[in-house]
């Protein structure tokens, strides 16, 4: 029953992977911002300490995270999915015998988990070895407190992957609904960005905002796991935490399973 | 006709083309606006907790966040030519159609489907506003020039950018990425004054990749602050300069990139 599902998710994360170049061009790119919004925070961090809500280390190993783990950022259609809406071969997806949102689920699972696991690695060996090999260790990525902290992150990331690709499903089903990736790639990477803590950790946010900061499904993406990683979060409030993340990948799952088979259903085609 | 007003035309064929879909030139707006309000949402979060940044204020840094910002936009609007250059002209083999034609290549690219696209640049023209209004910036003509000046230097240097991340695509045929770094990272970097950066990076945004030279030396001078790096004040206001050298610079390297093109075939 499942057969069709792990096909294609193998078979598309081992074709996203072969773009060698593309994950290097990304890391480049990755490196650059790290870089400098490390300087930018050292910056801020050198006039006022202690008004800070994370300690710097802290602050840095965030970032580096945020940049292993940009992938993750539910910021585009899935590109197959938007070609299949422009020109009209969205419409042969209704005739696979397979059950349509976790069709587009597997898809993007693959696509998301091709796309983060050569820049994380890359990522990984900059921030985490090379730089505090070469004496950067203070401007690197510092590892987890202990082996307890590492397994939650493992857990938390990989809940981050399922909500990433929870998400995605729904982006593609915007677009299907609305003949174009346009309007969906547009509203979805702002949101994204900021309520993730990719613009800046949620923590700086004002504290009045912290609740709904810490409750709202994009902090599944990356603050939760990164909190983890870096020891904010531990025993059962991040088991608790990741709970969370789980719970939203399954609303999303209803809701966009839902959304499938409504727009799916009166599906109209473009093109000839 | 001459190449002014074949590019006057070129941009009146832009315009009325783009507008032939009112709702498609408001949604772009409007995305490109709150797409790139982001980044001031984060820089004012970060003031919030912080207070300043190495003794500058939220206000100060907004102009220098409005200048850079206001620069890119400008040179964006004028530039899509060079940016899709790799994947429309040379993989597509269209480039050879341009060099049949009895007008330079640059001029050709300048004028190809301008962005007519102004989010960037209002929200560039709102943060720059804030920032003088709560600094009481007082406009004489001396002031309004040298903004001018500094955003025409700032023009230049991006337009010099995309030149040469379009040259690039001569021996890459496709675009790369990486080189946003330079246009888009350049812009972020020059959104803050350049004193808070290490001496290595502000170096490589000053004789590099001038960003400096268009953004933090002429602003300081706007803000009639004394420049915490050292240079002199008459200094100042003269370097936005440099953006018109990196753009005479950037054109000769075109033409070396133009004069080893081989289609790629069409």
């Amino acid at each position: 029953m499942l057969r069709p599902y792990l096909a294609i998710l193998s078979a598309r994360f081992q074709l996203v992977l072969q773009y060698r170049a593309a994950a290097l061009a990304g890391f480049a790119t990755q490196c650059w911002w790290g870089g400098m919004k490390v300087l930018i925070f050292s910056a801020f961090y050198a006039g006022a300490r202690g008004l800070a809500p994370m300690s710097f280390a802290h602050t840095v190993s965030y970032t580096w995270l945020g940049q292993a783990f940009l992938m993750f950022l539910p910021w585009y259609v899935d590109p197959e999915v938007a070609d299949m809406v422009r020109t009209g071969a969205v419409a042969y997806e209704r005739l696979r015998p397979v059950d349509g949102w976790a069709w587009w689920y597997a898809r993007a699972l693959a696509w998301t988990a091709a796309r983060v696991v050569p820049r994380a690695a890359l990522m990984f060996a900059m921030a985490a070895v090379f730089m505090p090999l070469v004496g950067l260790g203070r401007w690197g990525l510092r590892l987890p407190p202990d082996g307890l902290g590492a397994i939650l992150f493992c857990a938390a990331i990989l809940a981050a992957a399922l909500l990433s690709a929870s998400m995605t499903v729904i982006l593609n089903v915007v677009a299907a609904a609305s003949l174009t990736d346009r309007g969906a790639n547009a509203i979805a990477a702002p949101i994204a960005i900021v309520f993730s803590g990719s613009l800046v950790p949620l923590a700086f946010f004002p504290h009045a905002l912290t609740p709904f900061m810490r409750l709202q499904p994009f902090a599944g993406l990356m603050d939760t796991p990164f909190r983890v990683w870096n020891g904010e979060l531990v025993g059962a409030a991040a088991v608790g935490a990741i709970a969370l993340q789980l719970a939203w990948v399954l609303i999303l799952a209803v809701l966009g399973r839902r959304a499938v088979e409504a727009v799916m259903g009166r599906i109209q085609v473009q093109g000839g | 006709m001459n190449g002014l007003a074949l590019y006057l035309r070129y941009v009146g064929v832009s315009v009325r083309g783009q507008m032939q879909y009112p709702r498609t030139f408001l949604l772009l707006n409007a995305s490109q606006f709150f797409g790139s309000a982001i980044e001031i949402l984060g820089i004012s979060t970060l003031f919030g907790v912080f207070g300043h940044i190495r003794g500058w204020s939220l206000a100060q840094v907004a102009v220098f966040y409005g200048v850079v910002n206001a620069a890119f936009a400008l040179a964006d609007v004028a530039t899509r030519g060079f940016d899709v250059f790799g994947p429309q002209f040379v993989r597509t083999g269209a480039f050879d159609r341009l060099l049949l034609r009895p007008r330079t290549t640059a001029l050709q690219l300048l004028g190809f489907e301008l962005r007519v696209q102004f989010g960037r640049l209002l929200q560039a023209m709102i943060v720059f506003a804030f920032g003088a209004s709560a600094l009481r910036l007082s406009f004489t003509p001396a002031h309004v020039l040298l903004l001018a000046w500094a955003l025409a230097g700032g023009v230049a240097l991006f337009g010099g950018i995309l030149v040469l991340q379009a040259t690039l695509c001569f021996w890459t045929v496709d675009a790369l990425e990486v080189a946003n770094i330079l246009s888009f990272g350049g812009t972020q970097a020059g959104q803050y004054p350049l004193n808070i950066y290490a001496a290595w990076f502000r170096n490589l945004l000053i004789f590099i990749i001038p960003i400096g030279c268009v953004a933090y030396f002429p602003v300081v001078a706007l803000l009639g602050a004394r420049d915490p790096l050292g240079a002199p004040s008459w200094l100042l206001p003269l370097t936005p300069a440099v953006g018109f050298l990196f753009l005479a610079v950037a054109l000769r390297v075109w033409a070396l990139g133009l004069a080893k093109y081989a289609s790629t075939g069409s």
